[in-house]
């Protein structure tokens, strides 16, 4: 045969060809197997599924460790949308027993995102809530037919007492706000936080860490189990993480007395429901710690009302309801302290040298100054401080402040008030004091500024602002701040900021909880408030609150209320050398300070130092040992003042803590203003119309729900 | 001689002369596959289920492998002047087998090429490889004949283009287009190496043309931009090496260089410059120029130049034509998603996607056998068949995909290097058809499973699961080493 060498050479090219084609292929994979990472990661994510474990969040005591919150579990079913095929749906409707129709009304509901607002197709969704345990056992038993369906379980909170509503909070689905706000990267839709309580503001304690379960996922979506159908878990679970159970909490409440002061403000409790009554709130607080005992508001309502599928409704309920449970008047609402107010001035008098424990003022039925008339009641005339106390003299206290703003060692009148309005920060008010609970009021101090700004500059003088002096005109307390000066008093010139809770498992307490906030007032002018406040219960306007065997003090508070009937406060602790409890009760339109909140105050002492409880409906003694405290205890201007603001009181705005579920929060912490050291003297916010707005928003709520307030 | 010589003796020389170095890569290639088989088909869950269990794809492969050997073994002691007196009985008979099967055979999959016999069903396309090449080869030996002119073309395109037509009856246009692979045969045996490279410049042209047609360069697509450019440089390539002509390449060179100059010194000073102004005012000059100029040249090689870039123009824009109005939407799609252009990860470019992740993942040394996860965990669908080589991606990484990419180049210049020392014409053509029919294969196949070929359902030689396409590979092989192991009776070259 004729070899052709010419078409010999041609095996060049076609061998050629091939090794061309070769190098090319293994560039290729050079790059896709070596070059690129990207390929690995896919190839981890498609084999991976992840399963977010969650942790039992932590349960709650009361300081005497009694079980308060547990936990309970429950079912959802969940769907990852994404992972879903074609299903059995008559199969599924059998098993949890629905109709076609209200089946795919759950699956639309789910997969709408106006409805859905976590919707999203690679994560879970809950599509049925709250599965019985017979759905829960066909479920878990037929679940693999259903790629993409999964059991979700999550806890649901149970309440050993019905009471406290206003301290534990509950908790809550997270909506998409919540999950944008959280910097921890930590809540996925359908998760729970804690929405208002302690069950809020120690959210990142209860809800512990979370830990997570990876399995084998196949192209299916299929989560792999081995032949004894046990699951399978990617790198035979060296990935896992388990979760870390929440702290429980023990709270510093004593809930017993919680309750019997929940009784005293309302009566018996009644599951899911609520409980009406008087309106007004009860601090009591362990005046050495800063341990709040008992923080009661009414009317309030069950915390169970507000678990489970009833939530939504029962929220809704609480919203509606005109006497706001929702609203923790214990911390929320501003009220003026009325003569509760009395001691700080006495304080600051001495301390100023205004004043020294004999300085007596004339008091003939009330002060009456270059035609001012604070009207008072009939005692003795010219009076000292400790039976200024005694009687609740308005006359004292008016001279008092009328001469300390006059005095000359101030450069002017503002650099007097302001001396005046450190002092009143110093002792907790007109901020906010901290307490361990979302949603509290700061209350509300003047500055020379405010005066300054509203009455405008040199139009103002002690006389315009006296009855600040009685703890009226502008100022606004919330009983917890009125307790708190309680405690202070109790503790001779410090406090401790109140707390509700006593300590968190393993973590303990927040240092500043720990720590004495010292107003710049010498002990010895706290022993004299002291002498004066016991002296109000031995043989002044408190003389209910005396109890055979316990050294009572006291203060009483008739707050005069414009548009109705005065609020009944009373203020004090005990016993007098070694306070085990300083307590504020404060009532909404009961009269005289005597007549009511002292009745309550006196058995909150007997039950707690005593431990004896009288039945709440037992005569409540109303000798009428006490006259009225104040005939025109409001400023005159103040009036005024509050009767030109439509605008700020006919808005009828919501209280933040009212909103319901999954709607954004008017987040009224957005516009506090705590006081800071470049700051220390202007007891104002900066943006004073908005604040002005949350401050004074109580007082409206109260007035206009009676339909009394005219302006 | 040879009549004297016992029977006994008779195997002794043919065994001795036999290519052990091919059998050695065939048995590492089938073994390699059906430990891929094995690793590629054991499901996540279960556990140490053998690799040689029957019910295993594997242990059937095993069991096809076994076979194979036997086959092999007998078709190396048949006497090797049977293949080439009985080439095209043969090969007329498997035509016969090839219409019957159409007809008669079942739908799997919208494909009636399968044959059931009993238990086992079997592929005769697989074995129409072997007897076309066969009697592509007994054509060729037939004394005188040789490819000089049209006309003596049609005898061997009509051999090959037989049982394509049959192939395509039977739906399976992969295994069909595995003949045109031939076309090496007839260019090897003297077709003119002319219609390789305008195949070469077709399939290149084409590729460009689709890849790039989304962004704009001069106003006009930058793939017809690069194409034109491609024409350009071929034009002056041509002139200079084809036609030998330095003037005229050099001059044509030269007037390109001026007008791109030109055009981009404009462009810079801000003038716009429409890209088809551009290229239709300097091609057709120059062609112009080429046809003026021919006659003092080569006339027939100048023209061939000017008609070869004038076809290519023609042909670029028909493809762009034809791509959006003639080919159909999921044939686009499968073009666009080999060629990158689209990303259809949860439809048609799932398998391809998912092949590229197992393969991508695995690394310089892989995840280790059976630790494959997209492999065990069914992500890449046809894993034991066409997308085998996915699993050795996986599970053996770079390393072993490199390996066996080097397997194959060296058994295929081992064909090649055997079809060079055959004595025959017979058995060069058929080595030739063996090496181009394996070339195909290797190149379509890791090709498709890489992602940079559409998806033509054809397996990889010696590693896809199944019968028929080892029984045929082996076949192929062995029937070569049969006629290759005569050689000795001829003496070397």
């Amino acid at each position: 045969m004729r070899k052709d060498y010419n078409l010999e050479k041609r095996k060049f090219v076609i061998g050629g060809f091939i090794v061309v084609i070769v190098a090319i292929y293994l560039c290729k994979l050079f790059d896709l197997q070596i070059l690129d990472d990207k390929y690995s990661e896919i190839a981890v994510n498609n084999a991976r599924s992840t399963k977010i474990t969650h942790p039992s969040r932590g349960q709650i005591y009361d300081r005497n460790g009694k079980l308060v919150v547990y936990n309970e579990p429950a079912y959802d079913l969940v769907v990852v949308p994404r992972d879903v095929q074609e299903f059995d749906t008559l199969g599924m409707c059998k098993i949890l027993r629905l109709d076609r129709k209200d089946f795919e009304t759950l699956w639309k509901n789910m997969s709408d995102p106006e409805k859905n607002k976590n919707y999203s197709a690679t994560t879970p969704q809950p599509l049925v809530q709250n599965l019985d345990s017979t759905t829960y056992g066909h479920l878990q038993e037929t679940l693999h037919r259903f790629p993409g369906f999964d059991i979700a379980q999550r806890i649901i909170r149970r309440y050993n007492y019905v009471s406290a509503a206003n301290v534990l909070g509950n908790i809550r689905e997270v909506n998409a706000e919540d999950i944008e706000r959280d910097s921890d990267n930590y809540y996925l839709p359908g998760d729970y936080t804690g929405d208002m309580g302690v069950e809020k503001s120690y959210e990142k304690y209860l809800r512990g860490v979370k830990g997570k379960e990876i399995f084998v996922r196949d192209a299916r979506g299929r989560i792999v189990r081995d032949e004894q159908g046990k699951i399978k878990y990617y790198n035979d679970g060296k990935d896992n993480v388990d979760p870390i159970a929440g702290k429980d909490l023990q709270l510093s409440l004593d809930i017993e007395l919680q309750q019997y002061c929940e009784g005293l403000m309302r009566g018996a409790a009644q599951r899911g429901q609520i409980m009406h009554g008087k309106r007004g709130a009860i601090v009591a607080i362990e005046p050495k710690t800063g341990e709040v005992l008992a923080l009661v508001t009414s009317p309030n309502y069950d915390p169970a009302m507000l678990v489970g599928k009833d939530r939504g409704k029962n929220y809704a309920k609480l919203v509606d309801d005109g006497t706001k449970p929702l609203y923790d008047r214990a911390i929320m609402a501003a009220y003026p302290p009325g003569s509760t107010f009395k001691p700080t001035q006495g304080l600051i008098f001495m301390q100023e040298g205004i004043t020294n424990i004999n300085t007596s003022y004339p008091c003939y039925r009330g002060y009456i100054n270059k035609g001012l008339k604070i009207g008072c009641h009939g005692h003795g005339s010219p009076i000292a401080l400790q039976p200024a106390l005694a009687t609740s003299c308005n006359g004292y206290f008016c001279w008092g402040l009328y001469y300390m703003l006059k005095n000359h060692k101030y450069e002017n009148l503002d650099s007097a008030f302001t001396v005046w309005k450190n002092y009143m920060v110093q002792m907790g008010y007109g901020y906010k004091l901290n307490i361990d609970l979302p949603g509290e009021s700061r209350g509300f101090i003047p500055n020379a500024k405010f005066y300054n700004d509203n009455i405008g500059e040199g139009k103002w003088g002690a006389n315009t602002i006296l009855s600040i002096a009685i703890g009226q005109g502008e100022i606004m307390a919330t009983p917890l701040q009125i307790a708190n000066l309680s405690a202070t008093i109790a503790n001779r010139g410090y406090y401790i900021t109140p707390h509700v809770v006593k300590q968190i498992r393993d973590v303990g307490i927040p240092k500043e909880y720990t720590e004495k906030h010292q107003p710049s007032i010498n002990r010895e002018y706290y022993e004299n408030v002291v002498t004066g406040m016991r002296m109000a219960v031995t043989g002044g306007t408190c003389k209910n609150a005396n109890l055979p065997g316990l050294e009572v003090c006291g203060k009483t508070g008739t707050v005069q209320n414009p548009h109705g009937q005065d609020h009944s406060v009373f203020m004090g602790f005990a016993p007098k050398d070694d306070p085990k409890i300083a307590i504020c009760v404060y009532v909404e339109n009961a009269g005289f300070g005597a007549q009511v909140a002292v009745p309550l105050g006196s058995r909150i002492f007997e039950r707690y130092l005593l431990g004896k409880s009288r039945n709440e409906n037992d005569e409540i003694v109303s000798e009428d040992t006490v006259s009225n405290e104040i005939e025109n205890g409001a400023n005159k201007w103040s009036d005024k003042w509050l009767q030109e603001r439509p605008s700020v009181f006919d808005k009828k705005e919501v209280p933040a803590q009212l909103n319901p579920d999954n709607t954004p929060k008017q987040e009224s912490e957005k516009t506090a203003h705590h006081p800071s050291p470049s700051d220390p003297i202007n007891g104002l916010p900066q943006n004073r119309e908005q604040e002005q707005a949350i401050l004074t928003q109580p007082i409206v709520d109260i007035f206009t729900r009676y339909g009394i307030y005219k302006g | 001689m040879a009549s004297t010589r016992d029977n006994n003796d008779d195997s002794n020389r043919l065994l001795a002369s036999v290519d052990w170095f091919t059998v050695l890569l065939y048995v590492v290639l089938v073994v390699y596959g059906a430990v891929s088989i094995y690793a590629s088909t054991t499901a996540a869950n279960a556990s140490d289920v053998s690799m040689f269990d029957f019910d295993t794809y594997s242990g059937k492969q095993f069991v096809w492998i076994g076979l194979s050997f036997i086959i092999g073994f007998s078709l190396l002691l048949i006497d090797r002047r049977l293949y080439e007196a009985y080439a095209y009985p043969i090969y007329a008979v498997m035509i016969i087998i090839l219409i019957a099967t159409a007809f008669l055979s079942p739908n799997i999959k919208g494909s009636h090429s399968w044959l059931k016999f009993g238990a086992v069903s079997l592929q005769p396309a697989e074995f129409a490889k072997t007897t076309t090449a066969l009697a592509l080869a007994k054509l060729f030996s037939t004394y005188g004949f040789q490819l000089r002119g049209w006309r003596t073309y049609i005898v061997p395109v009509g051999i090959i283009f037989l049982p394509v037509l049959c192939i395509i009856l039977e739906n399976e246009t992969g295994s069909a287009l595995v003949y045109f692979s031939l076309i090496f045969v007839l260019y090897r045996e003297g077709m003119n190496g002319f219609v390789l490279f305008a195949l070469l410049c077709a399939i290149s042209y084409f590729v460009i043309v689709l890849k790039f047609a989304g962004s704009l360069i001069m106003g006009i697509p930058l793939g017809t931009f690069i194409v034109l450019t491609c024409v350009m440089i071929v034009i002056v390539l041509m002139l200079l090496i084809y036609c030998r002509s330095l003037i005229l390449g050099r001059n044509v060179a030269l007037g390109y260089i001026a007008c791109a100059l030109i055009a981009w010194g404009l462009s810079a000073m801000g003038v716009h410059i429409n890209g088809y102004a551009f290229f239709f005012t300097v091609i057709p000059l120059s062609l112009i120029y080429l046809l003026i100029g021919m006659f003092r040249d080569d006339l027939n090689k100048v023209l061939m130049t000017v008609i070869f870039a004038a076809v290519s123009i023609i042909y670029m824009f028909s493809v762009t034509l034809a791509f959006n109005h003639v080919l159909k939407p999921y044939q686009q799609n499968r073009i666009n998603i080999a060629l990158g252009i689209e990303e259809d990860i949860k439809g048609k470019g799932y398998n391809v996607n998912q092949s590229k992740i197992a393969i991508g993942s695995g690394g310089l040394t892989g995840k280790g056998f059976l630790e494959g996860t997209q492999t065990k965990l069914n992500y890449v669908p046809e894993q034991h068949t066409d997308f085998i080589f996915c699993t050795i991606g996986e599970e053996q990484g770079f390393l072993g995909t490199s390996a066996v990419l080097l397997l194959f180049l060296t058994l295929i210049l081992r064909v090649i290097a055997i079809g060079e020392r055959q004595h025959t014409t017979f058995g060069r053509v058929y080595a030739y058809c063996v090496a181009s029919i394996l070339i195909f294969h290797l190149t379509i196949n890791i090709g498709m499973v890489i992602g940079v070929v559409p998806v033509i359902g054809i397996p990889l030689p010696f590693f896809s699961y199944g019968g028929s396409s080892l029984w045929g590979f082996t076949l192929l092989l062995f029937i070569l080493l049969r006629i290759d192991a005569v050689r000795s009776e001829y003496g070397t070259w």
